[in-house]
C-alpha cells in the first residue's frame, strides 16, 4: 500500500511537473482549444510513459528485495529460460538466447543479497554472541571445593573488522561475581613482512589449554597441571603486544613463532612489582597433515615473569622472583572428511616445567622445579555424543614434592551446535594443606552449555 | 646474578626469533600467474573455466566435504598466505571457519573487503531469504539466504562472468583471455544446460526429498519441487517423529525418491525409503565428490544421471 501511495505521489507530482513545463510560447497559438487538447494529448502521454517506468522500477525493487533478480539479470541460459513450466513464469517475453549477463548484475544481485531486515540490522555492528555456561557439582573435595550449581561464566564476544587493517575480538566474562575482560584485542591483519600484531589483553600463546575459552575445552574444567602451574582457569591472560609470523621450515610443515609482552600480571603465576617487570612468552608451533583425516600439531613454549614470592621480603630484593616456565604439546587429530560431523578422534598431551623462585621456611632463596603433565583424548562417537578421558598428574608450583594425580572420564549430548550437555566424573588424588595429607576426591560434575547470536569460530 | 643470566637467555631467544623473522623472507607466489584459492571446489572449478592456464587454483573444502564443517587447519594458511585472490561462496556458510584462516594468513590482498576477496554470492541468484524473525529455533538457518547457489548452472554462469570481471581487473593484460574463456564457457554452458533440461523434461514437478536444505537452486532450474527434508530443521539430525512424519507425508504425496549429500549418514534415509518403497540416491552438491566429477558440467552430468535412473526405477 506505501508503495502504490508513494508511486501515486510520483506520478502526482510528475503531473504538476509537467503542468508547469507548458511552453509558454503555445498561448500565441492561433486555436487555443486545440493547442489545449494538444497539451492534454502531450500530457497523458507522457504520463503513461512515466507510469510504465515507474512501475518496471517497482518491479525491479520488490524482486531484489525478495530474491529475485532482475528481469535483465535473469536471462542468463536461454534453454532453462524456454522450458514451459520450469522457469518460464519467471521470464521476461522478450529473452533472447543469446543475452550475456548484464553488467550492472552484480550489483543488482548484491542488492538482493543482503536485502533481509536481519542482515541490516547488522551492518556495521559488531558480530556479538553470548555462551552461558552453567555447571553443576556433587560429590566430595575438600581441597578445592567447588559450588553446588553456578552459572559459573557467561561470555559476551564481540567480533568485527575495524578497518581495512585490522579486525578486533573483545571477549567479557561475566561470572556471578563479577565481571572480567577475558580477551580484548585488536589484529593488524594487513602488516608487510607476513608479520601478525595482536595488541590488547589476550590469552598468552603458551602450550594448548591456556589459549582455550572455558566453552571450547573438550572437559568441563581444566588440567590440575594448568591450575597448579599455569594460573588455573584465567592462565597466563594479561595485556600485552603479541607478534607471530610463519617461518619456513621442512617440507610440508607448518611453523609459526610467536613472541608476545606483557604487562606482567597473570592470576598467581607472575606479578610485576615494577613497571619494567613484564612478563614474555614465546612459543612455536609445528603442524603437518599426515594425510587427509590425520594431522599432527607440535608446540614448544616458553614464559618468564615475575611472582609475588618476594613481597615484603627485606633481604632480596623482590624483582630478584622470576618464575620461568617451559611446555610442550602433541596433539594429534583424526576426522574423516565424508563423516566429519559424525566421527572424529583428538589425543593430545601438554607438558609444564615450572622454576618459581621463593623463600623456604627458613628464609632462604630456592628455586622450586615442578613438572606436571595430562593427556587427555576424545572421540566422537555420532553426531551427538562424544566420550573423552583425562589424566592428570602435576606438582604444585610452591611445592614440588606435593604431586596432585586425577582422571577424568566425559561424556557430551550435543543436542545442536549450538548447545551441549555433559557429565563427567572426576577423581583427585589431591594434597590437603591444612590436614597435611593426601584425601581422594571424588566428584560428578555437569554443564550445559549455550550459544546465543553468532560467536566467530576459534583457532585451529 | 640469576636474574642477569636468565635475561640474557630471554634476549637470545627473542633475538633468535626476530632473526628467524628477519632472514626467511616469505617466498612469493607463482609469477605469471595468479594465484587462486576458493572455499569450495566449484568455485574453484568455475575460476579455473576462466581463468585457464593463467591462474593457479585450489580449493580449501574437498568435494565430498560438508562445507559447513570444514577444519581450519594450519596447513590452508600455508596456501592462503600466498593468494592473489579468494573466492568464497558467502552468505554465512564458511562462518564456522574461514574467517580464522583469512585473518591469521597474514595475506593483507584477502582480507574481508580487499581487491583479492571475492564473494560469490553477490553474482547470484539467492534464494530461500528468510523474512520476519529469524531465529535459530529454526535450525542452523542462513539470514542471508540459501547458500547452495551454485547448483544452478545459471549461477554459474553468473559467477563466472564475476570472476571474468575480477580477473581482468587484477589482470589487464590477459582480459581479452579471461573474455575468449568466458564466452567459450558461456556458450558450452548453454549448450549442456539445454540437453541437461531436455533429460530433466520428463521428469519435470517430480517430488523429491532431500536431507539438507542443498538444493533449491537445482530443484528450481531443473523443475523439481522439494517436499520435505530428512533433518527436521537444518543442521538438526533426524528425529524419530520427524521420520515418522517424513515417512507418511512421502506416502500421501507418493515421493519416492531421497536425495543425500554425500556427508551425511544413510542410515535414516535407507530407513525411510524402506517404509515408503522408495529409493535413496547420493548427489554430489560439488564437484570431485567422485572422481570422475572433474569439473562444473561433469557436476550435473553426474547427478542428473543419478536423478533419471532413480526416476526411471521408482516409476
Amino acid at each position: 500500500m506505501k508503495k502504490f501511495a508513494v508511486l501515486s505521489a510520483c506520478v502526482l507530482f510528475s503531473a504538476v511537473a509537467s503542468a508547469q513545463q507548458i511552453p509558454s510560447g503555445q498561448t500565441s497559438v492561433s486555436n487555443p482549444e486545440d493547442t489545449r487538447m494538444k497539451t492534454l494529448e502531450d500530457q497523458v502521454r507522457t504520463l503513461a510513459e512515466e507510469i510504465t517506468l515507474l512501475r518496471s522500477e517497482l518491479k525491479d525493487l520488490r524482486e531484489a528485495k525478495s530474491g529475485e533478480p532482475a528481469a535483465s539479470g535473469r536471462v542468463l541460459l536461454a534453454s532453462s529460460h524456454l522450458e514451459p513450466g520450469l522457469l518460464a513464469a519467471s521470464m521476461p517475453p522478450s529473452a533472447n538466447a543469446s543475452v550475456a549477463p548484464d553488467p550492472a548484475l552484480p550489483q543488482i544481485a548484491q542488492t538482493q543479497t543482503y536485502g533481509g531486515a536481519t542482515s541490516n540490522a547488522k551492518l556495521l555492528n559488531p558480530d556479538i554472541s553470548l555462551i552461558g555456561d552453567f555447571i553443576g557439582t556433587a560429590g566430595r573435595n575438600t581441597v578445592s571445593p567447588s559450588r553446588s550449581l553456578e552459572l559459573h561464566e557467561s561470555e559476551v564476544g564481540m567480533q568485527a573488522i575495524i578497518d581495512p587493517y585490522a579486525r578486533a575480538d573483545a571477549f567479557i566474562s561475566f561470572g556471578e561475581t563479577g565481571v572480567n575482560v577475558e580477551e580484548g584485542y585488536v589484529t593488524f591483519t594487513a602488516l608487510p613482512a607476513g608479520l601478525l600484531l595482536r595488541v590488547g589483553k589476550m590469552r598468552a600463546e603458551f602450550g594448548k589449554v591456556n589459549t582455550i575459552h572455558n566453552h571450547a575445552l573438550p572437559f568441563i574444567d581444566r588440567p590440575l597441571a594448568t591450575n597448579n602451574l599455569v594460573g588455573g582457569e584465567d592462565g597466563i591472560d594479561d595485556a600485552g603486544i603479541s607478534l607471530s609470523r610463519f617461518l619456513p621450515g621442512p617440507k610440508n610443515w607448518f611453523l609459526q613463532g610467536t613472541a608476545q609482552v606483557f604487562r606482567g600480571d597473570s592470576s598467581d603465576v607472575f606479578t610485576a612489582n615494577r613497571r619494567q617487570d613484564v612478563s614474555v612468552v614465546g612459543h612455536i608451533r609445528g603442524y603437518r597433515d599426515l594425510g587427509e583425516s590425520t594431522n599432527l600439531d607440535l608446540g614448544i613454549s616458553y614464559s618468564r615473569g615475575h611472582n609475588n614470592a618476594g613481597f615484603g621480603s627485606t633481604i632480596i630484593n623482590p624483582s630478584e622472583f622470576l618464575t620461568n616456565l617451559y611446555a610442550a604439546d602433541a596433539t594429534l587429530r583424526w576426522k574423516p572428511l565424508r563423516r566429519a560431523i559424525y566421527h572424529s578422534f583428538l589425543f593430545r598431551t601438554e607438558l609444564f616445567w615450572s622454576a618459581r623462585d621463593q623463600l623456604s621456611p627458613l628464609n632462604v632463596f630456592q628455586t622450586q622445579h615442578a613438572f606436571g603433565l595430562y593427556s587427555d583424548a576424545e572421540y566422537r562417537v555420532n553426531r551427538r555424543w562424544t566420550v573423552g578421558g583425562r589424566f592428570d598428574r602435576s606438582g604444585r608450583a610452591t611445592n614440588a614434592s606435593l604431586t596432585d594425580t586425577g582422571f577424568s572420564g566425559i561424556l557430551t549430548y550435543w543436542p545442536s551446535e549450538f548447545s551441549q550437555i555433559r557429565g563427567q566424573y572426576r577423581y583427585g588424588h589431591l594434597w590437603d594443606i591444612p590436614h597435611d595429607r593426601f584425601t581422594n576426591a571424588n566428584e560428578l560434575l555437569f554443564q550445559f552449555l549455550f550459544v546465543m547470536g553468532a560467536h566467530g569460530a576459534h583457532p585451529f | 646474578m640469576r636474574n642477569a643470566k636468565l635475561h640474557a637467555r630471554f634476549t637470545a631467544f627473542l633475538a633468535a626469533l626476530a632473526l628467524l623473522c628477519a632472514v626467511c623472507p616469505l617466498p612469493l607466489g607463482a609469477a605469471g600467474k595468479l594465484n587462486i584459492m576458493t572455499a569450495t571446489t566449484d568455485l574453484a572449478a568455475l575460476a579455473q573455466e576462466v581463468g585457464g592456464d593463467k591462474v593457479d587454483v585450489e580449493s580449501v573444502a574437498r568435494g565430498y566435504q560438508d562445507p559447513h564443517f570444514v577444519e581450519a587447519k594450519p596447513s590452508f594458511l600455508l596456501k592462503l598466505r600466498h593468494a592473489d585472490l579468494l573466492i568464497v561462496v558467502g552468505l554465512e556458510l564458511e562462518i564456522g571457519w574461514l574467517p580464522p584462516l583469512i585473518s591469521q594468513s597474514t595475506n593483507p590482498r584477502i582480507q574481508v573487503g580487499a581487491p583479492g576477496y571475492f564473494d560469490a554470492s553477490r553474482f547470484a541468484k539467492i534464494l530461500e531469504i528468510p523474512t520476519g524473525v529469524v531465529t535459530r529455533a529454526e535450525g542452523d538457518v542462513h539470514p542471508l539466504g540459501n547458500p547452495h547457489y551454485w547448483l544452478d548452472p545459471e549461477n554459474g554462469l553468473r559467477i563466472a562472468k564475476g570472476i571474468q570481471t575480477k580477473l581482468s581487473e587484477m589482470r589487464p593484460n590477459d582480459a581479452a583471455y579471461f573474455a575468449q574463456r568466458y564466452d567459450s564457457f558461456e556458450q558450452r554452458i548453454k549448450q549442456a544446460d539445454q540437453k541437461w533440461i531436455a533429460e530433466m523434461k520428463p521428469y519435470a514437478g517430480r517430488k523429491i526429498v532431500t536431507y539438507h536444505r542443498s538444493w533449491p537452486n537445482f530443484a528450481e532450474h531443473f523443475g523439481l519441487d522439494v517436499v520435505g527434508y530428512v533433518e527436521p530443521r537444518p543442521g538438526i539430525p533426524p528425529s524419530p517423529q520427524h521420520t515418522v512424519e517424513l515417512i507418511g507425508l512421502m506416502k500421501r504425496d507418493d515421493v519416492k525418491v531421497i536425495v543425500v549429500e554425500p556427508y551425511f549418514d544413510l542410515k535414516t534415509p535407507n530407513a525411510v525409503a524402506r517404509d515408503t518403497g522408495g529409493q535413496v540416491i547420493v548427489l554430489m552438491p560439488s564437484v570431485g565428490g567422485e572422481k570422475e566429477i572433474t569439473d562444473y558440467f561433469k557436476l550435473f552430468d553426474y547427478d542428473i544421471a543419478k536423478l533419471k535412473q532413480a526416476f526411471d526405477t521408482t516409476k
